[in-house]
Parts: C-alpha cells; structure tokens; sequence
C-alpha cells in the first residue's frame, strides 16, 4: 500500500532537544504554565479520564439492555446512569475534545503566533473544566442524578429527589471553561495573524474553531441562566417552571437547548476543521470550494442559533413555532452538506493514501453522513412525532457524535501526534484499530435505527422481548467498540517512548505548525514567518523540499 | 525576515486604531441625556397610554443604552470589529427573545 | 504586539465576555416578557408594591456611577492620577449606596411575605390592606391571578439579585483598582484594566437601565 509518510533516517534521527516539553520541569512548571501546548496536554489527559468515565457508563448502559428485564440494575439507578453518560460524555468530553486539546495546541502555530491572545485565562480554562468536572464526578459518587442530561422541568425542579443542584453548578462552572476558550479563539484569530496570514489564508481548522467559538460565547450564557433558574427553583422555590405557580415548564427547555442546539455544531464543527485539513493531505490536494467551506462553518454557526425547538416538537410548543424550527432546520442543513459535497470533490482526482488518520477521516464521511440523514428525518416534525424519545434519536445523535465527531477526535489525534510528541504512533496496529471502531460502532448503533423504529423508547431500562436481539447486537457490537478505543490509548502512549522519531514533516503536508519541529518550541517560531504561500499550496511545498534537496548537495 | 512591530502589524492588515480619548464635555453631556431620559420614562410610567406605555419605556431604556454604548463606552470611536461584536451580542439576545415569542405567541396565553 | 494592539486586544476579550452578560441576563428578560404579558395583572400589583422613589433614587446613582467611572476612565488616559482616584473613589461610594438602597427594599420584601418560596403570602394581593384613609392600598386581585405574584416577585429578585451580584463584584474590584490607583499604577499610559473595568461597569449600568422601567414602571397611573 502507498503511503505518504516521509520521516528522517531512523539511525541518525532524534527528537529535537530543546521543545516544549523539555523547557522546563518540575509539576507547577506544568500546573502554573501559559503555554498553550502544555495546557493542551494537560487537557487532552483530563479529556481521556472523563472520557473512560462515560465510556464506563455505556459500558453498563450496553450491560443491562442485553436482556428485556431491568435485571442487572433497578430503573432508578438505570437513569443515573445514562444520566451521567450524557453529562460526562457531551459537557466534559465533547464540548472539550477538540478545541482544549488540538485547538490550543494548533491554532497559534498554524496563523503564526506565539501563543493565544490571553495565556492566564486558557490556564484558568483549564482549571474551571476540572471544577466542573470534580463537581460532576462529586455528585455522581453522592448519589447521582436521574433526570437525564436534558433535565426536563417540573422532573427535575419537583419530582426527583437527585444532586440536581451540584450537578447543575458542575455544569455551569464547565461551561465557564468553554466560554473562556471561544473568548480565547475570536480573539487570537482576529488579532495574532502573522504578516501575510489573511483570512483566506487561514487553514479550515482556525475556520471551524472560529465558529464553534463563536456558539460558545453565545450560547452557553443561556444555558447556564436555565441552570441557574433550576436552581433556584428547587432550593428557594420561585416558582418560574412550576405550573403550580404559573410557571412554564416549557421555558426551561427553551432556554435549555437555546444553548444546547448550538452545542451540537459546538461538538461538530471542529472535528469537520480536522477533517479539512485530514482529507487535503491524504489526498495531496487542496480542499475543493475553500471559500465554501469556510463561509459554511460560519453559516453552521448562525443558522444553529435559529432551530433549537425542534427537540420539543412533542413538548406542547405550537403547531406555529412546529412549522417556524422545522422549516429552519431544513436550512442548517445545507451547509453540512456542502462540507460533504466539497471533501467528497477534493477526494476526487486526489492522491490518495490510507494512512489512520484518512481511515477515520472516511469513516466520519460515511457516519457523518447517515446521521445527518436522519437528521432530516427527524426536522420534519411529522416523522419526528413517530421517532422522537425512541432509540432513533439515540441512533442520530450517536451516529453524528461517536461516528463522527469521536472519529474525527481520533483521526485529528493520530494526524497531529508527531507533531505534538515528535513520535510516529504504530501504523498498522491503529489501521487495524480504526477499522475495529468502524465494525463495532456500525454493529452498535445502526441496529438502534432499527429499534427506533419500531418503537423502543430511549431512557428504558426494560423492554418488550421482540426488542432482544437488536439490542443483543448492540451490546455486542459495543465491546467491539470498545477494544477500538482501548487499543489507541495503549499504543498511543506506547509510542511516546517507543515511536519511531516524526521529523518536522512526516506527512509533508501544508500548513506553518508543519514547517516547525516535532514537538514545537515553546515560542512555536525561532521567527514569526511571512506568509507569502496559499494555504493548501502543495506546489509551493514541492518547490520548498526541491531547495532544500539541492542546498543540501 | 525581521521586521518592526509596526510593520509587521501593518502587513497583517490590523487596523492600528488610533485611540480617541473621549472628554468630560461629552460625558457630562451624555449624563444630562440619562437624566432627562429617567425622568422622562418615570413621568411616561403616569400617563395611560395603553398599550404603548412599554413600547415608551423599552423605547426610552434602548435610547438610553445606547448612548451609553456609544460614548461611555467608546462604541462610537471604535473600530469595526468592536461595533460588529455589539452587534452580534444583541442580534443573537433578539433571536433568543424573538423565536422564543413565536411559540408563546401563538398558544394558550397562560391559560393554566 | 504594539501597546495599542495589546490594548484593543484586551478589549476585544472584555466586550465579548460582556456578550456573555447580554446573553445570561437575555434568558432573565425572555422570561420576564412571556410572564409580563401572561399575568399582566399580577405584573401590576406586583410592581406597585415596589418604591418608585427608591427606584429612581437608586437609577440616578447608578447613572451617576457610570458619568465618574467613565471620567475615570478620562483621568487615567489623561495621566490624571488625583482625578482617577476620586473618580473610583466616588464610584465606589454611589455603588455602595446604590447597594444600601437594595438592602433596604429587600428586607422590606421579605417583612411583606413577598419573597418567594416557603414564606410567599399570595393573600395580601386578594385582601388588599388598607391605607390610612380607609381606602385598598390597590386593586384586589382573583386569588388564581395572585398566585402569579409569585412569578413576577421570583423574577424580581433573580434579575435584581443577579445585578446585584455584578455589582458587588464589580465593586470589589474597584477597590482594588484603587489601592493600585493610588500607587500610580494606571498612571503611566497602562490604561486598559481601568478602560475594561469601565466597560463591564457601564455594563452593569445599562442591565439596570432596562430592570428599572420593566420592573419598577409597570403602569403606575
């Protein structure tokens, strides 16, 4: 099979010696540090643990649905548990994965800066995502809560007596976290471009993150004033959800997924900025329509602030406002689709190789696809009342966080690694480890569309026993995709010590974070460059290596 | 390769935004609008005007807000990107405002 | 980075925290508009039972506030040491008292049963006590329409109280601001922490600015 990788003389060849990592020691050398690829791996070793955490919970989730009974546990514990599958996996391992780790460790070096625009408030960030997530882990361990990720009122405000209060200030503290890291972005991408780096110049990995950024400083305010109102609700009893007192349930969910629509395209849209830069170099071609691509990341961003009650189609909001979401939905649309159409265009006539980080990046294509399909299923509010609350929607939102975003984790994880450790992680065993998370996600969740289908509701411990085998596959299809995920984190780190050494470029691919050493320095540039090259510029690159052949000779 | 600040910044395309130092004049100025502008939202409260009495007085806060964006503020005398960021900021609370009354307009008015 | 860069950098970072605000008083207000126009009567009595000339009294030190940071502000870039102390010196002191004022109707709510929760007397707005002459203080409401009180009292105190939390924060740091005033620090050119201060002060202002007619104005004729 060809292949693309491109490293120096393995005899000769070390990692640099003076790089980020070895500029200083010590652990508040760590604990107290500004800069931004430090703090990214301080966050990718946070991300990792919640991520066991929730992966834990499906694990138990998957556990107790391979039988009909609510055997393994009771009902009540059952809801803590997807509970707190859903809170640790969207707010403490989602929302994060790929703005805190590759984002702060990427995007000052690909516009050519020396760090983002606030350093303090990126470490601060960090420190508030692990107070949300201590809180989280606190009010799992003291009893949990039950009420699922959604936190649906008057259930949560009235009826259940769970850490709804600590695990709602757990929340909004993390959400600080995000906040701080869009705030952090806008402001470093408008303002820290170095000489020449115009904005369509910019790689589609800064589009993206501007974008979610920009959800992230809108959106999560409002979420946590739902918080907040829930709250106080169920300390104080104010009253402003409770029917009772003349309070609209309703009003919490939207305020609730106000934010929690955007969240989504927060999740996505910078694994889509990972899948740009993926696909352009594997298959040694510049992104197709970069304009389009770019402009629709931003469209992604506004148009996902217009759809968010199209999660309530059944929750008593008016046929009118029914028509108004659902109608809007259509659009968002558009742009995903434009993204697919543009990475399927760039594939086209490209050069392509099948290195783990492209495996994952045509897994995204494909599952990306499908769930976004049925997403379409779904915005039309007369088949959403037939598949709403059952395992269709668990099969959509897996299909486009796990098969997608979670993939396009990975494939931006094995991508950057050389760069980010100066090591190759092991080729074949990841290959084979991408192709074992394809089989065992597909296995899991698409018979879910299945289920969904034909009526099994989300959020139930027991079902009719005709559902069994469906449900049987999934589970079994759920340790498959277990031992994808186990398998990177093990040769991952394997390769810290025993990979073989990066070399600035192993992928010669375009892009300023690729014409540094492997691991960066910590100022990322001896020099802040000039940007005279076009972004995707694979000739220019072709020229760079002639040069330096022939100074060499 | 090595290049002054100045230029460097220059090629980037950064505005280099020169910075206006507003004076007391206009502030006191813009006090005295604030005033009026409470005095007369307060006085308006005593009118009947019928349904148009919160119109006034969102009408009044929003003109108030305003000049106090503006020139407390410095929105006036700032670049571009900051007006552009005010603006996003209050489109996006209108979405949240705005959508959120396209269902509540349009079912049972709090007929619990 | 130029000084100026860094400065409007700064601000950048302040203005699209200040979005944050805007956004998490925004779900405060779309609250308050769908409650307002369900239980417009209740709305009513229950602004009426609020102190109009506390109210403005409290709105005009505010304003005033927002005049002597922002001459703060001026002082600062205008290497006027003195000037900026007193400025946040006088800040301060009408914050404070803004803050007193607060105190004060608080506790007169929670003497009235209007603070809502366990202790809420909907009952007072059906039995209307009566003023000195004899007559209702206010139109009597059904008893369906009073429990509504609750609602609007409950935003009342999460909108005001939020502020209220801005403003202690923003007080607190004022006197740091202050202290380092007074050491000179911000007047050497440095003037981006008292410009950003300002900006999240001015902030804090403008949210009162619509509180203030919302809650305390609901039609007083």
């Amino acid at each position: 099979m060809s292949t693309i990788v491109s490293l120096p003389d393995q005899a000769t060849a070390r990692v640099p010696k003076r790089n980020y990592i070895t500029e200083e020691n010590g652990l508040l050398s760590w604990l107290l540090t500004g800069d931004h690829k430090r703090i990214a791996m301080l966050y990718m070793g946070s991300i990792t643990f919640f991520f066991f955490i929730g992966g834990a919970m499906a694990g138990l989730i998957r556990l107790e649905l391979l039988t009909p009974m609510s055997d393994l546990m009771a009902s009540d514990t059952y809801n803590k548990v997807f509970t707190m599958h859903g809170i640790v996996m969207i707010f403490l391992f989602l929302v994060p994965s790929v703005p805190a780790t590759l984002g702060n460790f990427l995007i000052p070096i690909m516009i050519g800066a020396r760090d983002l625009a606030f350093p303090k408030i990126n470490l601060l960030s960090w420190y508030l995502y692990l107070a949300g997530g201590a809180l989280a882990l606190y009010a799992m361990i003291t009893g949990g809560v039950d009420t699922g990720w959604t936190f649906t009122t008057p259930l949560s405000t009235h009826y259940v007596n769970t850490n709804v209060v600590t695990t709602g200030l757990a929340i909004f503290v993390a959400g600080f976290s995000s906040i701080f890291t869009g705030l952090n972005f806008i402001v470093t991408i408008h303002r820290m471009r170095a000489p020449g780096m115009t904005w369509f110049k910019l790689p589609l990995f800064c589009w993206a993150n501007y974008a979610a950024a920009i959800l992230m400083v809108l959106g999560t305010p409002v979420v946590a004033i739902a918080f907040v109102l829930v709250l106080l609700e169920r300390t104080i009893g104010i009253g402003v959800f409770d029917p009772q007192k003349g309070g609209d349930p309703l009003l919490f969910q939207h305020l609730f997924w106000f934010y929690s629509h955007p969240a989504v395209y927060i999740m996505i849209l910078p694994g889509m900025g990972v899948i740009s830069e993926v696909i352009s170099t594997f298959a040694r071609k510049r992104v197709f329509g970069y304009t389009a691509v770019a402009f629709s990341s931003v469209a992604i961003a506004v148009f996902g602030f217009f759809v968010w009650a199209h999660h309530m189609f059944i929750m008593g909001i008016s046929n009118y406002a029914m028509l108004v979401f659902s109608l809007l939905t259509m659009l968002v649309a558009v742009p995903s689709a434009i993204k697919i159409f543009n990475w399927s265009f760039t594939l086209y006539k490209g050069s392509i190789t099948f290195e783990t980080p492209m495996l994952y990046a045509f897994g995204f294509m494909g599952l990306f696809t499908i769930g976004g399909l049925t997403g379409v299923f779904l915005g039309t509010s007369g088949t959403d009342i037939h598949l709403t609350e059952t395992y269709f929607i668990v099969a959509h939102f897996h299909f486009v966080m796990v098969g997608g975003m979670l993939m396009a984790f990975l494939s931006g994880i094995h991508f950057w690694w050389p760069k980010m450790t100066g090591r190759m992680y092991p080729e074949k065993i990841s290959q084979l480890a991408a192709v074992v998370t394809f089989i065992g996600f597909n296995f899991t969740f698409f018979p879910q569309f299945l289920l969904g289908m034909l009526g099994m509701p989300r959020r139930y411990a027991a079902y009719p026993p005709e559902f069994q085998v469906l449900n049987v596959f999934s589970s079994a299809g759920a340790s498959i995709l277990g031992v994808g995920y186990l398998l990177p984190m093990l040769y991952l780190v394997w390769s810290l010590k025993y990979g073989e050494v990066a070399g600035n470029n192993p992928w010669q691919a375009t892009g300023l974070e690729w014409q540094t050493q492997s691991p960066p320095l910590t100022e990322n540039f001896k020099e802040i460059p000039i940007v005279t090259q076009d972004v995707y510029d694979y000739e220019w690159l072709e020229r760079q290596k002639e040069h330096e052949v022939t100074q060499v000779g | 390769m090595a290049e002054t600040h100045e230029t460097q910044a220059a090629e980037a395309g950064h505005e280099e935004h020169e910075h206006h130092i507003v004076g007391p004049k206009v502030y006191a100025l813009i006090l005295l609008v604030l005033l009026v502008g409470t005095a007369l939202t307060v006085g308006a409260s005593y009118i009947d005007m019928g349904p148009w009495n919160p119109v006034v007085a969102i009408a009044i806060a929003c003109t108030k807000a305003t000049f106090v964006v503006l020139f407390f503020m410095h929105i006036k005398y700032s670049s571009k990107l900051m007006q552009l960021t005010v603006g996003a900021g209050v489109f996006t609370f209108l979405i949240l405002v705005g959508m959120s009354l396209s269902d509540y307009i349009s079912r049972a008015w709090g007929l619990w | 980075m130029s000084l100026e860069q860094q400065q409007e950098t700064a601000s950048f970072g302040m203005w699209l925290f200040l979005l944050t605000e805007i956004m998490f008083f925004g779900g405060m207000f779309t609250a308050y508009l769908i409650y307002r126009n369900w239980y417009y009567p209740a709305f009513v009595a229950g602004s009426h039972t609020l102190d109009i000339t506390l109210g403005t009294f409290n709105t005009l030190l505010l304003i005033v506030s927002s005049f002597t940071m922002a001459m703060g502000v001026w002082c600062a870039e205008t290497r006027r040491q003195k000037g900026l102390v007193w400025s946040l010196i006088a800040t301060i002191i009408l914050g404070l008292g803004f803050l007193g004022i607060k105190t004060i109707e608080y506790k007169e709510k929670f003497e009235l049963h209007h603070v809502p929760g366990a202790s809420f007397d909907a009952m007072s707005f059906v039995n209307v006590p009566l003023d000195k002459d004899g007559k209702p203080k206010d139109k009597a409401l059904a008893p369906d329409m009073a429990t509504h009180t609750e609602i609007y009292f409950s935003l009342y105190f999460a909108m005001t109280g939020m502020h209220a939390v801005h403003m202690i924060i923003g007080i607190g740091i004022l006197f740091v601001l202050l202290y380092k005033a007074a050491k000179g620090a911000y007047s050497t050119g440095h003037i981006t922490t008292i410009e950003n201060f300002g900006l999240y002060w001015h902030f804090v202002d403008i949210v009162w600015i619509f509180l203030f007619p919302l809650l305390y104005l609901i039609s007083r004729h």
